[in-house]
């Protein structure tokens, strides 16, 4: 790894100085043919896309705000909100509403994939990513990868919150690294969507704002936050159909140590549905030109 | 058996909506050479260099890069070349070694040996000491060496490299060149795209002129200079006044156009309108010098019988600049210095 410091990424480089240790007679010495290594697998190339990912974070940790702060907010405001009026009380509520609400926060920042990757893809780093010779998806594979460690930070997080706040999930550790990873590999296959969408649209703006509008009735329309029972029948029949109430229901199922076999395939489905549509679409912008 | 050329266009097209970028360019650049693509801004040069890097697909036309066809042998062509494109094709958000060690990886390098040929690069390039900061804070001269090194992690056999001095002080683009130049030495064939005369002039062996998506000339340096004449006699006189004079003399004994300078006592003229000589001459270069100097010094004598003082003279080959407006300007007299190179064989 890098010894670098956050310290020092901000102090004002003297480009004088640096300007002077340039000296063209050391250049042909470093020229000298390499041939080129043979070609790494889909695999790894992704990885290194991945640590690419995990570096920019490094960089820039203002971006795991929306990792923290946000899915914290989202369980405060929720459980104490709906808490009271829909359960009698909030530690009550928090037992049908944690893992829900774990869902739905991950669900909601899996749309920055797609604003990382439509403003990667208007610099010039991403012509010259798009020139080697390497295994296509893998600059999108690692976007993927790299915001699974923002999921896993994020699940660490709201589970941590639940907890103190009275979340005594039936199926223990175990139940609870179960339902997690549910949720990730449905992540892994909904962020398709969204790296769709940042080769699609033009400007991050509008990769925002047409998240929204997809995940503002996924994520409310399902049953994260009331049983659907209570619901009109018009609207049972959508949330009943809504992918954010299966994985709801599976996460919820999970960690509360109960297999529910037909929310899982029905997670599982979806989770293949979604990569095979999407990321087949990802990779047809990625290659359109 | 000959190995084919690193690039062989033949009527690339690339349409754009409405706008056609890039219409109908034919392209043969040797192995082992430093081909120039002069134009001005929004010419459709970058557009070329982006099909033949396979980031853009041509609409119409062929083009292989060491005999590989670039959209069908895309995966090839990329294994043979890299590219430096016209804004940093790096990334800005990390550190140089990171960059560095990035995209050796992505080449197949080991973690040691990706660390420790970005250590190499940093070092040959004069980024050690920034090797550790993002490259966002470094100076423009600095970004184009690193956007460089990261083209030369392994040796391409043909690099791109689009405008790789627009923006950069005349330190840092003597550098860049020195960098060309050295890649060259290698063996790597460079397709380098520029809107500055001087910098074709400088490393280039052919130019190929592009305006408004055609190529407009193509040729070596010497046949597009050729194109405009032999040159260009510059004199300073003593006395603003006999300016005019001066100017009538030099048009008479040059029989070409002269320019008047906007310094009150300065006048430029064209040589070679008139008896420029066969293109032999033009080819081979010292009968055109010996041409020039000969109508100069006719011109400078008829000067000094006329009475007109001259304190300082010069005689330059014409610049690339002046072929491109003679080439851009006058579209009417458009043709390709192929064309004119061949009417003049014709003559001799």
């Amino acid at each position: 790894m890098t010894t670098t410091e956050r310290g020092t990424d901000t102090t004002a480089i003297s480009a004088e100085a640096l300007e002077r240790g340039f000296d063209s007679s050391r250049l042909s010495g470093v020229l000298s043919a390499t041939e080129r290594p043979p070609r790494p697998s889909g695999l790894s190339s992704s990885i290194t896309f991945g640590w690419r990912a995990v570096l920019k974070i490094k960089h820039v940790p203002e971006q795991l705000f929306d990792v923290t702060l946000f899915p914290i907010m989202m369980t405060l405001m929720f459980t104490y909100l709906f808490g009271g009026a829909l359960a009698g009380s909030t530690t009550e509520y928090l037992q049908y509403f944690l893992p829900g609400i774990l869902v739905a926060s991950i669900a909601m920042i899996t749309m920055y994939t797609g604003v990382a990757v439509n403003t990667d893809i208007a610099k010039g780093v991403f012509d010259r990513f798009r020139t080697l010779p390497m295994w296509r998806p893998a600059p999108m594979v690692g976007y993927l990868l790299g915001d699974l460690f923002r999921y896993v930070i994020a699940s660490v997080v709201i589970v941590v919150m639940g907890l103190i706040l009275g979340y005594r999930p039936a199926g223990g550790v175990v139940g609870v690294l179960a339902g997690v990873l549910v949720l990730l590999v449905f992540c892994f296959a909904f962020s398709w969507v969204w790296t769709m969408f940042g080769l699609l649209l033009r400007s991050e703006k509008s990769v925002m704002g047409v998240s929204m509008m997809v995940l503002m009735p996924l994520t409310f329309l399902s049953s994260v936050y009331v049983d659907p029972s209570t619901m009109p029948g018009w609207l049972q029949a959508f949330v009943k159909v809504n992918p954010v109430t299966h994985v709801a229901d599976a996460v919820r199922a999970t960690m509360s140590g109960v297999w529910d076999g037909s929310a899982l395939l029905w997670v599982a489905v979806w989770t293949v549905a979604l990569t095979v549509v999407f990321g087949t679409w990802t990779m047809r912008l990625y290659n359109r030109t | 058996m000959t190995a084919p050329p690193a690039i062989q266009a033949e009527g690339l097209i690339k349409v754009f909506g409405s706008n056609r970028a890039v219409d109908g360019v034919d392209l043969t650049v040797g192995s082992g050479t430093v081909y120039g693509l002069l134009g001005p801004n929004g010419a459709g040069k970058t557009t070329v260099v982006k099909m033949l890097a396979t980031l853009l697909r041509p609409d119409g036309g062929e083009a292989q890069v060491f005999g590989r066809d670039v959209r069908r042998e895309a995966d090839h062509v990329r294994e043979l070349i890299s590219l430096t494109g016209q804004y940093a094709s790096v990334d800005e958000d990390l550190t140089g070694t990171e960059n560095l060690v990035l995209l050796g990886r992505l080449l197949g390098a080991g973690k040691r040996a990706a660390r420790n040929r970005s250590a190499q690069l940093l070092e040959a390039f004069g980024l050690t000491e920034a090797a550790d900061r993002q490259v966002k804070q470094y100076s423009g001269g600095m970004r184009r060496r690193i956007d460089i090194a990261a083209s030369i992690l392994s040796t391409p056999k043909l690099l791109f490299l689009d405008e790789p001095t627009t923006g950069l002080d005349p330190r840092s683009r003597n550098q860049v060149w020195e960098i060309v130049r050295a890649v060259v030495a290698q063996g790597t064939t460079v397709l380098l795209t520029t809107q500055y005369l001087d910098e074709a002039d400088q490393l280039a062996s052919r130019i190929a002129v592009i305006d408004h998506g055609t190529v407009i000339a193509e040729g070596t340096k010497g046949e597009l200079k050729a194109s405009v004449g032999l040159g260009t006699v510059h004199v300073r006189l003593r006395d603003a006044d006999r300016r005019a004079e001066a100017a009538e003399v030099l048009e008479r004994v040059l029989g070409s156009e002269v320019t008047l300078d906007a310094d009150p006592v300065a006048v430029t003229a064209r040589i070679g309108e008139r008896d420029t000589g066969g293109p032999g001459a033009v080819v081979e270069g010292t009968p055109v010098t010996e041409l020039a100097a000969e109508q100069a010094a006719l011109a400078l004598t008829e000067l000094a019988r006329a009475g007109i003082v001259v304190d300082t003279f010069s005689l330059g080959q014409p610049s690339l600049d002046e072929v491109f407006l003679a080439l851009t300007d006058h579209p009417a007299s458009d043709r390709s210095v192929d064309a004119e190179a061949t009417e003049q064989g014709a003559a001799a």
